[in-house]
């Protein structure tokens, strides 16, 4: 448990044009200040770039174009399909990822190792072979008789199994860290299991979840391998935004494509910096 | 003692407890009177934690019941004993305030939102946290965490508070001040306590009356004053404070009597080494008839000038008066 420390304060010279630093931040030295550069320069060339490239080419075709393209009806149902099935995904993510978490950390049975490995494969599998995967069990000819090709509910089948692992992952480590004393203090103050999970574990549980979450929807916004072959990609239907923007670009229309992929940016980045926030928030409080 | 009176308090009888092959406790009976501070003392993994937390319910007995307050509390899960348990590593609710964490008791019991303010601002009083309240646990220093700590354990008026060790994580004189608070506290909430703690000193400086338990037995009970004076054995009286053997008895350094000239019962001695440690001098002597068996002594710095002791200084040594001996065991 770590006390507060008090950092001692250093002196530090103030320098024209800079702020002060946090105390206990030593200033940079040469060597550092190298490495800060050379990775400024490393993201800028592999993200920043690619980025900027992407949000010029969205705006070739001027703001008319940029409204063209979304109101476009297979453009935007493709959007709207993508956001509800990466939310709906996350959220049930959020659930069931604390949940598989919570018996992998706490209870003990034979196969648990095992069923911590069955956890990372869908990660770890090429996602069009997931495709596949689910091709075989939930195509045309489905063994157990539950057919879903073509259809919208296997968008978000294919989207719970890419992105299993990443609550999962997030919330486990933390759960094994909690102090297991905190809950028989709850219990010892009347608190019963409900309300021992709901007001102790879970509001420390909240960042990890959090940052899992955004993981989780961040891939499911993207996702193509394994959600193409299963849905069929009928436009306007059961195409996603991913499978559209292929379509365009195969059309020649690297403008739509580019238009669409902005939006899917700043959707990504509002979620992203809005579970930030939460994760920051909780955070605070540890 | 009337009946209503004894049925207060704890009982504990007949606890059992094993963990795999490891005996943790075997048949243990525990009586604690009401209102009273009682310490378990011992060893670490004598047992004494484990006790403690059969009683919270926070661990089951194999064998044995447990009583609270006249009430048969054997089977009873933690939430309904109304027990206050304090943690050794204060188990703080760390994302809630000290205001927040003070309320949790209350606040699961759905007390009226008043009169929890009430109670936590009058408990806050009590352990001297009200400037604190907002603070979160992180901000606050170990002492300061388990003052909070006890706070919310009184928070709903349990009918026992118990502590498991509740001092062992802060520093020497952090634990000296909350050892003379807690009495303090304990005088004016009366409240039936149990404290479990393998520092002597603690238990004979805080409560009324001394559990040892050592191997998962009771080895005595009795107040600070007839353990440390009348040790039922060996391991009582080693355990309590510092020991030597004279003749095979064994006794406390400081219960035995130094004179330069020889005095009737006293047998020869030379002084072998001086130590002056504070207000103590610690000297090691060693017999200079029979088996010049070695033994030590604990004396002031104004006996040593008056024997005028230097090492190889001859001296006759005796037990004293009203010297606590335990004699060696008749084989």
């Amino acid at each position: 448990m770590a006390a507060t420390t008090t950092t001692p304060v250093r002196p530090t010279r103030a320098r024209a044009g800079r702020r002060p630093l946090p105390p206990g931040v030593l200033p940079l030295g040469a060597g550092s200040g190298l490495g800060l550069g050379l990775v400024t320069l490393y993201l800028s060339i592999l993200v920043l770039l690619p980025l900027i490239a992407v949000v010029i080419t969205s705006t070739e075709g001027g703001v008319a174009g940029f409204v063209d393209t979304l109101t476009n009806p297979a453009v935007s149902s493709a959007i709207v399909l993508t956001v509800l099935s990466a939310l709906a995904a996350t959220a049930v993510n959020v659930v069931a990822g604390t949940l598989v978490a919570w018996v992998l950390v706490r209870d003990r049975f034979v196969g648990r190792r095992l069923l911590s490995l069955v956890i990372d494969i869908p990660f770890a599998l090429p996602t069009i072979v997931a495709g596949l995967v689910l091709i075989a069990l939930y195509g045309i000819d489905s063994p157990i008789g539950i057919t879903l090709a073509q259809t919208r509910a296997a968008i978000f089948v294919a989207l719970l199994f890419v992105t299993l692992p990443f609550v999962v992952r997030a919330v486990q480590p933390v759960l094994e860290e909690l102090d297991p004393d905190v809950e028989q203090a709850g219990a010892s103050l009347g608190a019963g299991r409900l309300a021992i999970f709901v007001r102790l574990v879970l509001p420390n549980l909240v960042p990890a979840i959090a940052a899992g979450a955004a993981l989780s929807f961040a891939r499911s916004l993207g996702e193509y391998g394994s959600v193409t072959l299963i849905s069929g990609s009928l436009p306007r239907r059961t195409e996603v935004a991913s499978a559209r923007m292929l379509s365009q670009i195969e059309n020649d229309n690297l403008t739509g494509a580019s238009v669409v992929a902005v939006v899917l940016l700043v959707i990504a980045l509002i979620v992203i910096v809005g579970l930030n926030l939460v994760q920051r928030r909780a955070a605070r409080r540890g | 003692m009337a009946d209503a009176q004894r049925a207060a308090g704890i009982r504990a009888d007949g606890i059992s407890k094993r963990f795999g092959d490891f005996v943790a406790l075997d048949d243990v009976d525990l009586a604690v009177p009401s209102g009273r501070l009682t310490a378990l003392l011992g060893p670490s993994g004598g047992g004494k934690s484990t006790l403690l937390r059969i009683i919270a319910g926070l661990d089951t007995a194999d064998t044995g019941t447990v009583v609270i307050d006249g009430q048969d509390a054997t089977r009873l899960p933690p939430q309904r004993r109304e027990v206050g348990f304090v943690f050794q590593h204060y188990a703080a609710f760390k994302h809630l305030s000290v205001f927040r964490n003070v309320a949790f008791g209350l606040e699961v019991r759905r007390r009226p939102k008043a009169e929890i303010r009430a109670r936590v601002h009058e408990l806050l009083e009590l352990v001297h946290l009200t400037q604190f309240a907002d603070r979160l646990p992180a901000q606050l220093s170990g002492g300061q965490r388990q003052r909070m700590a006890l706070a919310r354990a009184l928070a709903a008026e349990p009918k026992v508070l118990l502590l498991d060790e509740p001092f062992g994580a802060l520093d020497a004189k952090v634990r000296k001040e909350l050892r003379d608070w807690l009495r303090r506290l304990h005088d004016e909430v009366h409240v039936t306590t149990v404290f479990v703690t393998h520092d002597q000193e603690e238990a004979l400086e805080v409560s009324d009356e001394i559990v040892v338990i050592n191997h998962g037995r009771v080895e005595q009970v009795g107040s600070p004053n007839d353990l440390y004076d009348r040790p039922a054995n060996e391991f009582v009286m080693e355990f309590l404070g510092p020991t030597t053997r004279l003749d095979g008895r064994l006794l406390r350094p400081h219960d035995i009597d130094v004179f330069a000239d020889a005095a009737p019962g006293t047998v020869p001695a030379v002084v072998q080494r001086l130590q002056r440690v504070g207000f103590e001098v610690r000297a090691d002597l060693r017999r200079t008839d029979g088996d010049q068996q070695t033994f030590w002594v604990q004396l002031t710095p104004g006996q040593v000038e008056t024997l005028d002791l230097a090492v190889d200084t001859p001296v006759w040594v005796r037990p004293a008066r009203r010297a606590a001996v335990i004699e060696p065991a008749l084989t």
